[in-house]
């Protein structure tokens, strides 16, 4: 290959890896803009077993402050992919992940990176809430705490800036001693994300994170996600497509550990172009 | 993905499946209902029938009957289904076309009630086969339009839509003819006024077929085509 095609294959490479967001904002003039992307995914496969493979060449760029929606059926390798982020997998015996994974341009895979570094940065949270058995106060401040944080100022402003974010400080701001496993789910799961903010991560996955929870509450995550997009990434697993397609910005349909389809959300329920994704979101056999 | 005509059937829930093709039945039910009104309506006109006329005014109920319930069924998949892609494309398809087919009903109306005003003056020939004429081909649209959505089909959709164009250039000569006549003999002048009306009621129903042709390619295609030049969209098929 000739010096000239290196070159065109090169920007043929990064106009693939960055997002067009023309589909989402509807407007010729600001499609031009793209995106920043936060996580790039380049070539990742992850075998749980020697002849097990939960995710096949995933290429994928998670961009900058957006929603992003993975959906798929189970099995599908969602979940799989979302806790590569965080390297959660690595707490998996015989998990073996080729390929890379960038945040913010650096490869979380090196051996120089600081894990926990890396799950403060990229929080996450679970289908079912899992607060501490303590109070509403410590189970925010404990990420603090844990990085030396102990003055009492500094604490009481986080808890309060992150509850505030998490739209729970005007329901629990009289009892914040309380035991926070005396919480409704809905706030229970509330306290988990801002627990998750309070130590100030870039991304944020949510893996199911309302599937538990009745319509009403399910509803304030969802608007929750909404305003925290403007200070963070935000990547959820919902198997709710209706959910994925309110909450999300771009969607991405798995199955059988391959990525088929990854659009803005608009198309993707409106228009998708893949036969395989329609039948999926339309309810059809596969 | 363009969907095909048995697409619809392919749902894991029998119900869906059920509620979408009897949408869609009773959607071409309507469109059959349409097709009698307007040649029932031309008849009545060319051949001074003003007892088919009246018929044609008594059914217009029923085309209205029938737009309150297939939009009554539409409203219920949205609510129930939450419909996505194509099954959403055929639900909004299938509103946006009952309305049209409802307006083809009125436009059928107009003409059976200049159909008895012509009739109370008696038979005359002239006019009417200009309004014959633009008749024939607005009721190949119609009829074209509507089989075109039952077999999913953009691309006769679009060689349709391209009829409106000739009729619209047909209404206009159609006019200058009548208008000539008006010029030969002021007599005429009120019974070729109730003639106008009629023409200008065909050339709506041109309109509607075109804009039903629309929506089979807003199904089909997943594109709105509605204020696109023809060879643009052509280009994109």
């Amino acid at each position: 290959m000739n010096e000239t095609n290196i070159e065109q294959a090169q920007s043929m490479k990064s106009a693939q890896r960055t997002v067009d967001v023309s589909s989402v904002l509807g407007d010729k003039k600001k499609a031009k803009r793209q995106l920043d992307p936060c996580i790039d995914i380049q070539n990742l496969n992850l075998f749980y077993a020697k002849d097990t493979q939960a995710l096949i060449d995933i290429n994928l760029v998670i961009p900058k402050q957006r929603v992003t929606a993975f959906i798929g059926p189970s099995g599908c390798g969602k979940s799989s992919l979302l806790r590569c982020f965080n390297r959660m997998n690595d707490l998996v015996d015989d998990c073996i992940i080729k390929g890379v994974v960038s945040l913010d341009g650096e490869d979380i895979y090196q051996k120089s990176v600081d894990v926990a570094d890396l799950r403060r940065r990229v929080g996450m949270v679970f289908q079912k809430p899992n607060p501490f058995p303590k109070s509403i106060y410590e189970n925010v401040a404990y990420g603090l705490r844990i990085q030396g944080i102990n003055s009492k100022r500094v604490l009481d402003e986080a808890v309060e800036k992150s509850l505030k974010a998490a739209a729970l400080w005007d329901e629990v701001k009289d009892r914040l001693n309380d035991s926070a496993l005396g919480m409704s789910g809905g706030q229970q799961q509330r306290l988990v994300i801002a627990r998750t903010i309070a130590v100030e991560p870039e991304v944020l996955l949510l893996d199911e994170p309302a599937s538990a929870l009745d319509p009403i509450s399910t509803l304030k995550i969802e608007e929750l996600i909404n305003v925290l997009k403007t200070d963070y990434t935000i990547v959820i697993v919902t198997h709710n497509m209706q959910q994925a397609a309110r909450v999300s910005d771009y969607t991405a349909f798995m199955y059988m550990g391959n990525m088929v389809e990854f659009d803005a959300t608009d198309i993707i329920f409106t228009n998708p172009q893949e036969k395989q994704t329609e039948d999926y979101i339309t309810g059809r056999y596969g | 993905m363009n969907p095909r005509a048995e697409s619809h059937s392919h749902h894991i829930s029998q119900q869906f499946n059920a509620e979408l093709e009897d949408v869609k039945n009773h959607m071409l039910e309507m469109g059959g209902a349409v097709e009698k009104q307007i040649s029932d309506s031309l008849i009545a006109i060319t051949s001074a029938d003003s007892g088919l006329a009246s018929v044609v005014l008594e059914n217009e109920d029923n085309i209205d009957t029938m737009e309150i319930k297939i939009d009554e069924e539409c409203h219920l998949i949205l609510a129930r289904r939450q419909p996505a892609a194509s099954d959403l494309r055929l639900v909004l398809a299938i509103i946006k076309t009952v309305r049209d087919l409802e307006r083809i009903g009125d436009e059928s109306a107009k003409i059976a009630r200049m159909a008895i005003k012509l009739a109370e003056v008696g038979d005359y020939p002239e006019g009417i086969i200009e309004f014959r004429h633009l008749g024939d081909r607005v009721t190949r649209m119609v009829n074209m339009a509507l089989d075109a959505f039952a077999r999913y089909d953009a691309k006769a959709a679009l060689e349709i839509a391209k009829d409106d164009l000739i009729v619209d250039n047909e209404y206009g000569s159609a006019m200058r003819s009548l208008i000539t006549y008006m010029m030969e003999d002021p007599r005429s002048i009120s019974r070729m006024l109730n003639l106008l009306w009629a023409l200008r009621a065909l050339e709506r129903i041109g309109d509607h077929a075109k804009n039903i042709t629309e929506h089979v390619i807003y199904l089909v295609k997943a594109m709105d085509v509605r204020h696109a030049p023809l060879e643009k969209i052509a280009d994109q098929f």
